[in-house]
């Protein structure tokens, strides 16, 4: 097994060896260096245009869309970009991406948090360093970035949730939600506003149980058959994650159950597009992940720049959105969402 | 698992080598090698790799890898027995649940701490009591406890995240000595390094676990209590994983079900990288430990490097490939030279 | 389990298949598979009473079946494939990307590229393991993570969604034949031919032999290499063929697909009786090992065992189905004992 069984040339072979997985790691660094750090270069100015997206994971189609908005920001504004991130949601594999973006002298890191804490002490850092922090999607607690680009209000996706649900039911009846991973914050807190407005505004319609698919294809799918089992007399399933709604959708549309249970949440038109054509889901809702990701960047911009600190009153100029203010809790808000069916949906691409 | 290989006969080679001079039977031994790789891997990148050879790699580098640096000293024990423990990582997630919720609950966070070390030795005498009173085979049984100790960590916080910890332990989970980048927590890997290192090299128990993992008949015949020995390497895996995860719960700030979650072959990767035999009775806890930050520095050097994510895998694995193959390379490439072979006859 | 030449009291057959049916290990499982069948659907009918219920009973546990199988033949000859998860995932996107890059691809070739490439890796695992003639265990892990890490360096961050597949592609993956998935009818056929080649031909036999004493088979002159090359290729086109279903089947691939499936589909074999050390055991077990662990997942919601404590629950029962192994074996062998003896007196 070991080496020690032979001969000195044999530590020339070891080190031959290793020389070799060096090289293997160096090439593998080859290989990358093509892909990622891609994008337009060329420092206009003394400002540190060097914008990087960190999203929840990579392999997503919602992040995938709303950093290709945020590239094309950065484009804009001839800053660098980059896109890194973990292959799954853990809530800690985030905290060495700041770790090797802070040490690599970004500008800005653009963040979708997979924990509102556990991130805390990196950011600290990160801030302390010089890099500005914007939260865009999912937040982490207020005091670690500069700023929260958020794609519409906690209540206002709960509400739209909440009435096209209600509205395709019938407004009575069981229904059940498919979220993200149990510690999403964002999820959560849109469950919580979810059920109270379902308590005060829709005594007949009753919140079965919430399951969890970790925005996983196949766990996603497992818990939709699952849930439709449990609850025979299911009407209706909202799936507030683009990855959840995929799933149900394409669980429900090869069942019986395919135009009885109601599904709704939040889905991008490109995955969701055969379905709202086959009928298996009538209207869903989102805002425009592009435009989030686009805002991202010129928010960040404007804290390179200095313009804005995130206090609230501050006002920055996104390119082609517009005029944004920063309102309470260093929170700038992208609008409301926007509601696609049958109608609408041939007009979106992403 | 697979003993498809017939033993070589122990042949007299291994044996001349004690006839050389104690450091040159040092730099042959597939220790130094991996010791050699690190500090090569190091150099490259601190060359080749934009930010990589400072202070501030080493801090980060070092908090990263001390889970797994503290999961791997008792792992080696287990697996120098014969044997694995694929629970560790779930252990760890249930000592940080554990400790979130017992500090929720208004216990002292030093209780909170002594309890979850107490949880970690009894999960590892669970294992311990399958695989030896017992007498099942610790693959199977830590597969099962894998999934028992992390559905009992998801299953008591749900969907809840405790993250209001003492801001004094948060900071010494992540303090660094001045400007040498080098965290404060290091020190407690230190110690727990050299009492390991020491209990396995230098006392008749540590020599036990060889023999045991070695011949398992002829271990119990010359006086080891097969057992007893196996008994406590489980006890160490369960305890020293429950501080993996106090450690985790206050660096991250996070106390979740799902923390830590693969971790086990990480550390096994790591184990085996630095030379520990599969098969028992093999293995040195220096060469682990260069195991460990091999694994390390390469990953934060193709991270800075911008290497996409879990890509670093495909170095792992074929580090980890190479490094069991080597051995039999090298025989290979000497069986076909027919002048050396007529030599060794 | 061990094949000492009792002799046999003269029965007609049917008294001997029923007995032998009663005795057999596959038969307890069964029967907690039964159970946990008959009680859920007890609690609520449309588990087993409505098209979609049975459906699923039959359409869920089919891929992981199929993993498991080859699983279940590589820890008979002593062996273990980590890798599984990865080359299914491999396979999956493989399967995707000819659907987008070559249109109009005949469906029956993207499923003959995506076996034929498990084939290649499952073959560069058993040629590892064979003539590396190092442990499975750490092999497989090392490809484990070399495979996802082609995974991830290839995907990227793309994924294949369902509106890519043809759906005459993704219907295979839902429709059925007079009530039975055209899935499960795939992994039937897979596991009856595999049962069948196991117990009757010199082939099957022989991989026992090698699993019972690798070094007997060796000295016995069985081509152990041989055997050991064909038991890691039949794992990877069975892992190939799950891949692709796997994209019929749920329609979207990424490059996390298929993690974590090795841990499942050896908890399969070890559930259904496979000894982990090789030797004993068969694939009907395996198969209803797999069928019981995605049953009581999908039970268990039903029964108002809330969703966090599912992977708890199966790791008991892994814990459970091993220990209850050991006492049968016991048993076994006391019964044994103690005819040999009355059989001398």
């Amino acid at each position: 097994m070991l080496l020690q069984t032979s001969s000195p040339r044999t530590i020339t072979r070891a080190l031959s060896l290793t020389a070799a997985a060096i090289a293997l790691a160096l090439v593998a660094t080859g290989c990358s260096s093509t892909t990622s750090g891609s994008s337009t270069s060329g420092s206009s100015s003394a400002k540190n245009y060097k914008i990087a997206f960190l999203p929840k994971q990579l392999g997503n189609a919602y992040f995938d869309t709303s950093d290709k908005g945020g590239a094309a920001a950065i484009k804009e504004f001839k800053g660098t970009y980059s896109e890194v991130g973990p292959a799954t949601a853990a809530a800690d594999a985030q905290v060495s991406y700041i770790n090797t973006l802070t040490q690599q002298n970004v500008g800005a890191i653009v963040l979708s948090a997979n924990d509102p804490t556990a991130l805390g002490s990196a950011l600290t850092q990160a801030k302390s360093a010089g890099v500005k922090i914007v939260t865009y999607d999912a937040d982490t607690d207020a005091k670690y970035r500069d700023i929260f680009v958020n794609q519409a209000t906690a209540e206002g996706i709960a509400k739209i949730e909440v009435d096209l649900i209600t509205n395709q039911i019938g407004d009575a009846g069981d229904i059940a939600i498919l979220s993200a991973t149990a510690n999403a914050a964002n999820q959560n807190a849109w469950i919580e506003l979810m059920k109270k407005d379902l308590a005060a505004n829709h005594p007949n319609v009753k919140l079965v149980d919430v399951v969890y698919g970790n925005d996983d294809d196949q766990t996603s799918f497992d818990k939709t058959a699952a849930l439709l089992q449990t609850y025979p007399n299911l009407k209706g399933i909202i799936s507030p994650t683009t990855v959840g709604i995929a799933a149900a959708a394409r669980y429900l549309s090869t069942s019986s159950f395919k135009g009885k249970v109601a599904l709704t949440g939040l889905g991008t038109p490109n995955q969701m597009r055969d379905y709202v054509n086959n009928g298996t889901v009538t209207a869903f809702a989102l805002w425009n992940p592009a435009d989030l990701g686009y805002l991202a960047s010129y928010a960040a911009k404007a804290l390179i720049d200095g313009t804005i600190t995130g206090k609230a009153g501050d006002s920055f100029k996104a390119g082609k959105l517009g005029t944004f203010k920063v309102g309470a809790n260093g929170t700038v808000l992208l609008g409301d969402p926007y509601t696609f069916d049958k109608s609408n949906i041939a007009k979106f691409n992403f | 698992m697979t003993s498809l290989d017939v033993p070589p006969p122990p042949a007299a080679s291994a044996l001349s080598n004690y006839g050389r001079p104690l450091w040159r039977r040092w730099l042959l031994t597939r220790e130094s090698a991996v010791i050699v790789a690190v500090v090569l891997v190091w150099v490259v990148a601190s060359s080749v790799v934009p930010y990589f050879g400072t202070t501030t790699t080493l801090g980060f580098l070092l908090l990263d890898a001390t889970p797994i640096l503290m999961i791997a000293l008792p792992m080696t024990f287990v697996i120098i027995t014969g044997e694995i423990d694929l629970s560790v990582a779930s252990t760890l997630g249930l000592s940080s649940v554990l400790l979130g919720v017992l500090t929720k609950a208004g216990t002292p966070i030093a209780l909170a701490m002594i309890i979850c070390l107490v949880v970690g030795l009894l999960v590892g005498a669970v294992n311990g009591f399958l695989v030896t009173i017992a007498g099942l085979p610790s693959l199977a049984v830590t597969i099962g406890t894998l999934a028992l100790f992390r559905g009992v960590a998801v299953g008591l916080l749900g969907t809840t995240a405790i993250t209001t910890f003492p801001a004094f332990w948060q900071n010494l989970a992540q303090a660094r000595f001045g400007l040498s980048g080098i965290p404060v927590v290091m020190v407690l890997v230190v110690v727990l390094a050299v009492i390991f290192a020491v209990v396995l090299h230098f006392t008749p128990f540590g020599r036990g676990l060889f023999a045991l993992g070695l011949s398992r008949d002829t271990a119990e015949f010359s006086g080891v209590k097969v057992n007893r020995a196996k008994f406590i390497a489980f006890l160490l895996t369960g305890i020293i994983s429950a501080l993996a995860g106090i450690y985790w719960t206050l660096r991250y700030g996070s106390s979740r079900g799902d923390n830590a979650t693969g971790l086990e072959l990480s550390v096994i990767a790591a184990v085996l990288l630095g030379g520990v035999s599969i098969f028992g009775g093999k293995g040195a806890l220096h060469g682990v430990i260069a195991g460990v930050l091999l694994i390390g520095v390469l990953q934060s050097a193709l991270r800075l490097a911008n290497v996409s994510s879990d890509a670093i895998n495909i170095v792992i694995g074929a580090l980890l490939i190479m490094s069991v193959l080597s051995p039999r390379l090298l025989a290979w490439a000497r069986r076909l030279s027919p002048s050396r072979t007529r030599q060794r006859k | 389990m061990s094949p000492i030449g009792t002799v046999r009291p003269p029965a007609n057959a049917v008294a001997r298949l029923t007995g032998h049916f009663f005795r057999s290990r596959e038969t307890g499982i069964l029967a907690a598979l039964v159970i946990v069948i008959a009680v859920t659907t007890i609690v609520n009918p449309t588990f087993l009473f409505s098209p979609d219920g049975f459906r699923d009973l039959l359409l869920t546990p089919s891929i992981l079946i199929l993993i498991a199988v080859g699983q279940a033949v590589v820890i008979i000859t002593r062996s273990v494939d980590l890798s599984v998860g990865s080359v299914v995932g491999l396979t999956a996107y493989l399967a995707g990307r000819l659907f987008i890059d070559v249109p109009g691809i005949p469906i029956i070739a993207v499923f003959l590229v995506a076996i034929a490439a498990g084939a290649v890796l499952g073959l560069i695992n058993g040629l590892l393991v064979a003539f590396g003639k190092v442990p499975a265990l750490v092999i497989t892990l090392g490809t484990m993570y070399a495979y996802r890490g082609v995974n991830v360096l290839w995907t990227g961050s793309n994924r294949v969604n369902s509106s890519d597949m043809p759906k005459v592609f993704l219907d295979l993956g839902t429709q059925t034949v007079l009530f039975i998935p055209s899935l499960t009818i795939i992994a039937l056929v897979v596991v009856l031919a595999t049962g069948w080649y196991l117990r009757n031909k010199r082939g099957g036999r022989e991989l026992y032999a090698i699993g019972s004493d690798p070094d007997a088979a060796e000295l016995y002159g069985l081509n152990v290499t041989r055997r050991v090359l064909v038991a890691f290729v039949l794992s990877g086109v069975l892992a190939g063929l799950a891949g692709i279903l796997f994209a019929a089947r749920y329609g979207t691939t990424n490059s996390q697909t298929g993690t974590g499936l090795e841990l499942q589909a050896v908890g399969a074999a070890v559930i259904g009786g496979v000894a982990i050390f090789g030797g004993s055991g068969t694939v009907y077990g395996a198969a209803i090992g797999a069928v019981l662990l995605l049953t009581i997942n999908r039970a268990l919601p039903i029964l108002g065992i809330q969703d966090f404590w599912q992977q708890a629950v199966v790791g008991a029962l892994i814990i459970g189905a091993i220990v209850l192994d050991r006492l049968l074996a016991l048993r076994l062998s006391r019964k044994l004992t103690s005819e040999h003896q009355v059989s001398h007196d």
